[in-house]
């Protein structure tokens, strides 16, 4: 899509907020579902319609970690970092995803994100992962790996 | 005669394999030429034995667990259709499994037996009849009758919740529209917690409904559910859940055919942990960074949008409908001292039977974890149990006699919160548990104040350097020092309750940082 339809296209989602009582950040959400992110390009159109600075909005947008200003990659892979899931070997996953991504948590290649998630809420069926939005519990190195490797092989 | 059989559609249940095992059902089924119909429920909250599936039988629901999808054929061929209890997954009647059996469901007395989005389902299980009680009643009657129950914020501060409506009631609108707000906490940040998870998925109008008494109690037409972004599942149950509600009259202009509006919105959070703590939240509401406000004026007072807002958590507003329905002395029976009625308590992490416990205050922390977790899930001995998230101090055996109440948590330096206990067994490291303490509040730290935003870095890298053993003395010493800080600097509980799982590590665990005899850089003037 070229860059001009996407202003467009987000000013028109941004038009369908501005009624909406503190409607900027369901229209953050509703671009990013659009496109995936929120591009830095469109932090302006976003202000204007909302009558707000770019600065205010790019504030925002950086408040907030689940907004994304980059593409993201082919897939998501969203470990849990926190307690219930370091208690059960979260950590050992934490480790085999890095080795076999060769890439740090928090950031990503073409290919994956790798994200750190704290708490998915399936403390009771620890460690807990989410790949592409599919949740996973009680996972195992091996199956992580698996996982790992067939999206690899994709 | 076609057998209905019941599986959870919880994201846990999910997470372990629940579609692909309705599916292998089905497909079995059919294979066999037995008619079947499966409804899909929230989960019992028997972690372990999820996927959980129930066969409905003349003498109640009998469970088997864990059914994976490739134990399924097996199971249909022992006789699963027509509830044979011989297979060693059968669990025999739900309702009889010991676990299950002694609690004492108020809160979660529906989730886990009705379809979540079947309203009719909601009222034949005593759903709706709380509302209908509440719109015969006056706004003063209804927070009366909250009051009298004892009920208290169950999001962390235990607040009463009745004097919270209270002050809402009375406080004036200020603006130009005219409005009240009800604000549903399901930011569920703590680590450790999946109650309100497990209710908004398994019984999403109780929660509805008690948002809708709360604005009859307070005088607001309008209500917000501020849910955490990294609960995709939940927000489409909630989603679905409300358009019904407009659908039926349990929201819209005329609630229930009566003369009252109520109106209800969902937002999703964008990952900040800080947008649970309730003034964060109300910012992020209004579409701002979710940085903390100053205290007062109180939200019940100056809230979203400037107007007077009841902040409550999932299972504090789910509690409410109940409340109506029974009366607040029924409810105000269980428990003990101030802290009156049933805790959902979140038992996970290193546990073998982990999952959700709803009781009466008032069990110890022994009690729970030996009859309800039956030990560890790795067979090694327990070690530490971090109780009330990850702001939650770590407790030692020592203090697993405590009781789980808002007064006896206090009492050894601990926390209730949310209800979300977490084990750990004997190999853990609890100077790396500290450490991540301070790394989770400097990753989450709105950056208000400064020792919330720098002590918890410094106090990050302090026990790091503990730990790999430089001038371990004095760093622990510099440790103390800016928990001290933090504590009395912090203008939320974020910055003033990290410390807590800090110090209690330092506390309890003392020999896992290290002794202080072998320290390599100060090591010349030490104390015996
Ligand atoms: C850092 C921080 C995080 C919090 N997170 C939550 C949360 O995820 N859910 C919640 O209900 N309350 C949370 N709270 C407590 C809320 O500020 C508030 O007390 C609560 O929502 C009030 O509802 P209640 O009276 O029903 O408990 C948090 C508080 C702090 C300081
Ligand atoms: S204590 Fe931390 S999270 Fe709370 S207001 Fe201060 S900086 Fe923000
Ligand atoms: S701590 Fe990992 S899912 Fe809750």
């Amino acid at each position: 899509m070229k860059s001009v339809d996407c202003h467009e296209r987000v000013s028109e989602i941004c038009k369908s907020f501005v009624d909406t009582p503190g409607g900027l950040l369901p229209a953050l959400w509703a671009i990013q579902n659009a496109y995936g992110y929120l591009a830095p390009e469109w932090t302006q159109t976003i202000a204007d319609d909302f009558n707000l600075s770019a600065a205010e909005v790019y504030g925002v947008i950086s408040f907030y970690k689940a907004l994304k200003t980059c593409q993201p990659a082919k897939h998501q892979i969203a470990i849990c970092r926190a307690e219930a899931c370091q208690s059960m070997g979260g950590r050992n996953l934490e480790k085999t995803a890095v080795k076999c991504l060769s890439i740090e948590f928090d950031s990503s290649d073409r290919q994956f994100d790798l994200e750190s998630v704290y708490c998915l809420g399936l403390c009771a069926a620890a460690p807990a992962m989410m790949v592409d939005g599919r949740l996973y519990g009680r996972v195992t190195e091996q199956q992580l790996l698996s996982t790992l490797e067939r999206l690899q092989q994709e | 005669m076609t057998t209905s059989i019941y599986i959870s559609q919880d994201s846990i249940s999910l997470a372990l394999g629940a579609d692909e095992t309705v599916q292998a059902i089905a497909t079995a089924a059919v294979k066999v030429g037995e008619p079947i119909r499966i409804i899909r429920t929230g989960s019992r909250g028997m972690a372990w034995l999820e996927p959980y599936v129930e066969v409905l039988t003349p003498n109640g629901r009998i469970g088997y667990g864990p059914v994976t999808e490739t134990m399924v054929d097996e199971l249909i061929d022992t006789g699963l259709l027509k509830g044979n209890t011989e297979h060693p997954l059968c669990q025999g009647l739900t309702e009889q499994i010991p676990y299950f059996k002694s609690q004492q469901r108020l809160t979660f007395a529906r989730v886990g037996v009705i379809d979540p989005l079947s309203i009719e389902h909601y009222e034949s299980e005593g759903g709706l009849q709380g509302l209908d009680r509440a719109l015969c009643l006056s706004a003063q009657q209804i927070i009366d009758e909250i009051k009298a129950s004892g009920l208290r914020g169950r999001g962390g501060a235990a607040f009463p919740t009745g004097i919270k409506w209270q002050t809402v009631l009375d406080a004036s609108v200020s603006g130009s529209d005219k409005n009240k707000y009800i604000v549903c906490n399901a930011d569920e940040g703590d680590s450790g917690t999946f109650a309100d998870r497990m209710l908004m998925e398994g019984d999403p109008f109780s929660l509805i409904e008690g948002m809708v008494i709360a604005g009859l109690g307070v005088g607001a037409t309008h209500g917000y559910i501020y849910l955490r972004s990294e609960y995709p599942h939940t927000a489409e149950v909630l989603t679905r859940a409300i358009e019904l509600a407009y659908q039926q009259q349990l929201l819209g202009e005329a609630i229930r055919a009566s003369a009252h509006a109520f109106h209800l919105h969902l937002r999703i959070g964008a990952g900040a942990y800080i947008c649970g703590e309730e003034t964060s939240m109300l910012d992020s509401l209004e579409g701002k960074r979710g940085m903390v406000r100053v205290k007062p004026p109180l939200p019940a007072i100056n809230g979203l949008f400037g107007e007077p807002t009841v902040v409550n958590n999932v299972i504090t507003l789910a509690t409410v409908p109940m409340i109506l329905q029974q009366g607040a002395e029924h409810y105000q029976q269980f428990g003990q001292g101030e802290s009156r009625g049933t805790l959902a308590i979140q038992l996970s992490g290193n546990v073998a039977q982990a999952g959700l416990v709803e009781l009466a205050f008032g069990i110890t922390i022994d009690e729970l974890v030996r009859t309800y977790g039956k030990g560890s899930a790795t067979g090694r001995p327990l070690r530490a149990i971090q109780i009330g998230g990850p702001l939650g101090a770590y407790l030692p055996s020592s203090l697993w006699q405590t009781s789980l109440d808002y007064e006896s948590m206090a009492s050894v330096g601990a926390m209730l919160g949310h209800g979300g206990l977490v084990c750990f067994d004997d190999t853990v490291d609890m100077a790396e548990q500290a450490e991540f303490s301070m790394r989770f509040c400097a990753a989450e730290s709105c950056g208000k104040c400064t020792p919330c935003r720098i002590g918890s870095v410094r106090g990050a890298e302090t026990i790091a350097k503990i730990r790999r053993n430089e001038s371990r003395k004095d760093n622990l010493v510099l440790l103390e020092d800016l928990c001290e800080t933090m504590v009395a600097g912090s203008l939320c509980a974020m910055g003033s309750l990290t410390p807590s799982p800090v110090r209690s590590a330092v506390q309890h665990f003392r020999q896992d940082f290290g002794d202080v005899n072998d320290d390599q850089m100060s090591g010349a003037d030490i104390d015996a």
